[in-house]
């Protein structure tokens, strides 16, 4: 099984020197696209391969690619942003990536750079992620002074500047509308959907944002082909992917698998499945902001159709996993309070919402909970759903809510009735 | 007072930006780093070296989890009390840490060395429980582990 993304990756995730990188292949993919691809014959190319973004929401990178307005008289300077502000409870892939082999982020996203022709590039990366930052800074310095990065690229009359810029910290950031107004150094508040940012980002600038793991795959489909690429999945989504499953398994990590491994490989193979003790109640297959699933969906493909069709999605990969030994209700009441502090206060149902459902919560834990509870819990997963507020955030607040409510009804309805928590 | 260091450092990140007050959270970042913690001077030599209303600067500085607007300790532990940290038993690290610090969350030892907060996802989520002192990451963290963690802090 081919391991592209992680093929340099050390398992202490020491990173990769440049002269080691570069002997591994590294910057070949640049050196061909720049000497023998057309920006624009780049963007089909990843289009053709069905790269889809590894960020949560699954848009196909190429069209995003396409969206940056061509022709002689667009807007400048132009802008690629690496989303880097990995902060999804449960996700760590990102920083693997980031810390085991910077230059392939940032061969990555030189190429999109020149596919997009944007000349000023960011790596916004969070505050907690110091070693991340620090590798790429200094694997930012050293692609400058080989001329992967600076003037004249490779002779190539390409021109681009990076830079790693870190976070103060929310998780809104993630979102890419917030996390341009964070770099502008404002509060990191979302924007309306529109103007797209391909057209009006940062700075009211045309702007491309990419997820970490997305912009990893670019170097590999530019060496291998579209038709390689797409090999690689057991889907029809291109390409590997890196799971990752934390929670009371027997060997707890992230792994690059084909896209659309089915989660009981996951859990069971790579895993070591449940520890001792325990058994599998549920799992939230891509981070805090996916619905439940449970045992009867342990073979739906992890791929991003596959998911939606049970009623969950793929978000980040990053499987957590709830045992018989944990407290739903428990669990469901830590994610609101997450989702509840990060609320960035803009929206009303959002603002206000959030913290009643977390408070509701907490009460049914602490076991003071009251007949009609569940059906004031089930009514935000409506008034917080799609469409209610600018962003995702109070929608993918609602998504472990609504398919607890409907997988562990049972629980909840016994901490009301009994008054206590029956985990306790 | 802002060191000529300090000016240094936040012109390098306002010649990357259009305007010089999109450079403010770097600007509070590298002041902070100094001092430990942004306080009612440095956010009006900040506002001023940057054009910005006093008010302005403190919009943006309370929106970040990791601007102190407050003291804090010589170190920071950050412990991780999202879900996966959650399942794997952050309460007793939690507990723990505060019986022994001798402070809840959100406060600061009497001696100055150590503030407890909490944080969101740390990214070692296969590791659970985690904390990071300052910049440094630990995690399968057991009570027995502590020890000696908190001795490399003085």
């Amino acid at each position: 099984m081919e391991r592209p993304l992680t093929q340099n990756i050390r398992p202490d995730w020491a990173p990769i020197e440049l002269k080691d990188y570069e002997r591994a292949g590294g910057y070949q993919a640049l050196r061909k696209a720049l000497s023998s691809m057309t920006p624009k014959e780049l963007v089909e190319l990843i289009k053709n391969s069905n790269l889809r973004g590894r960020g949560g929401a699954g848009f196909p990178t190429g069209v995003k690619w396409e969206a940056m307005p061509s022709g002689t008289d667009v807007v400048r300077p132009r802008y690629l942003i690496t989303d880097a502000d990995e902060m999804e409870p449960g996700a760590f892939k990102d920083r693997m990536l980031m810390e085991g082999d910077p230059h392939q982020l940032i061969e990555g996203m030189i190429l999109a750079a020149f596919a997009a022709d944007t000349e000023l590039a960011y790596i916004f990366v969070r505050r907690e992620y110091t070693v991340a930052a620090r590798r790429l800074e200094r694997a930012v310095a050293e692609a400058y002074s080989h001329n992967y990065l600076g003037n004249n690229i490779l002779g190539s009359g390409f021109n681009l500047e990076m830079h790693v810029h870190v976070s103060a910290g929310r998780y809104i950031c993630g979102e890419g509308t917030a996390l341009t107004n964070a770099l502008e150094g404002e509060r990191a508040i979302p924007n309306h959907r529109l103007p797209r940012q391909t057209d009006s980002g940062l700075w009211g600038k045309p702007t491309l944002m990419n997820n970490v793991e997305t912009l990893s795959n670019v170097r590999h489909i530019v060496n291998n082909g579209a038709d390689w690429f797409k090999s690689l999945s057991r889907s029809k989504d291109g390409g590997t992917k890196i799971y990752g499953i934390s929670g009371k398994v027997k060997n707890p990590g992230a792994w690059e698998l084909p896209m659309g491994t089915p989660m009981r490989e996951i859990l069971e193979v790579h895993g070591g499945g449940m520890r001792d003790g325990v058994k599998f109640r549920g799992a939230l297959p891509g981070g805090a902001s996916t619905d439940f699933i449970v045992d009867e969906h342990l073979d739906t493909p992890m791929d991003f159709e596959s998911l939606q069709k049970v009623g969950s999605r793929l978000g980040t990969g990053t499987i957590i996993v709830l045992d018989d030994q944990t407290c739903p209700v428990g669990m469901v009441h830590n994610l609101e309070e997450f989702f509840a502090q990060e609320s960035c206060g803009w929206c009303t149902p959002c603002r206000d919402g959030l913290p009643w459902t977390a408070k509701t919560l907490k009460a049914i834990e602490e076991g003071s909970g009251e007949p009609g509870d569940l059906e004031i819990l089930e009514f935000h997963t409506r008034f917080l759903g799609p469409g209610k507020t600018f962003c995702a955030l109070a929608p993918g607040a609602m998504e472990p809510l609504q398919s607890a409510l409907k997988f562990f009804r049972e629980d909840f309805e016994r901490h009301i009735t009994e008054k206590r928590c029956p985990w306790r | 007072m802002l060191t000529d260091e300090m000016k240094q450092k936040i012109q390098i990140e306002i010649d990357t930006c259009p305007s010089r007050k999109s450079a403010c959270i770097d600007a509070m970042q590298i002041v902070q780093s100094r001092m430990g913690w942004i306080s009612d001077d440095s956010l009006k030599d900040i506002a001023d070296f940057l054009d910005m209303t006093i008010d302005e600067l403190d919009g943006v500085a309370t929106f970040y989890n990791h601007i102190y607007r407050k003291p804090v300790g010589r170190h920071i532990i950050l412990v991780c009390e999202s879900v996966s940290c959650w399942i794997m038993g952050f309460g007793k690290i939690r507990d723990y840490l505060s019986q022994r610090l001798g402070i809840e969350m959100g406060e600061t030892t009497p001696d100055g060395r150590f503030t407890l907060l909490p944080v969101e996802c740390l990214g070692a989520c296969d590791h659970a429980p985690a904390i990071m002192i300052d910049d440094q990451l630990y995690w399968d963290l057991d009570q027995n582990k502590f020890e000696t963690i908190l001795e490399n802090y003085k």
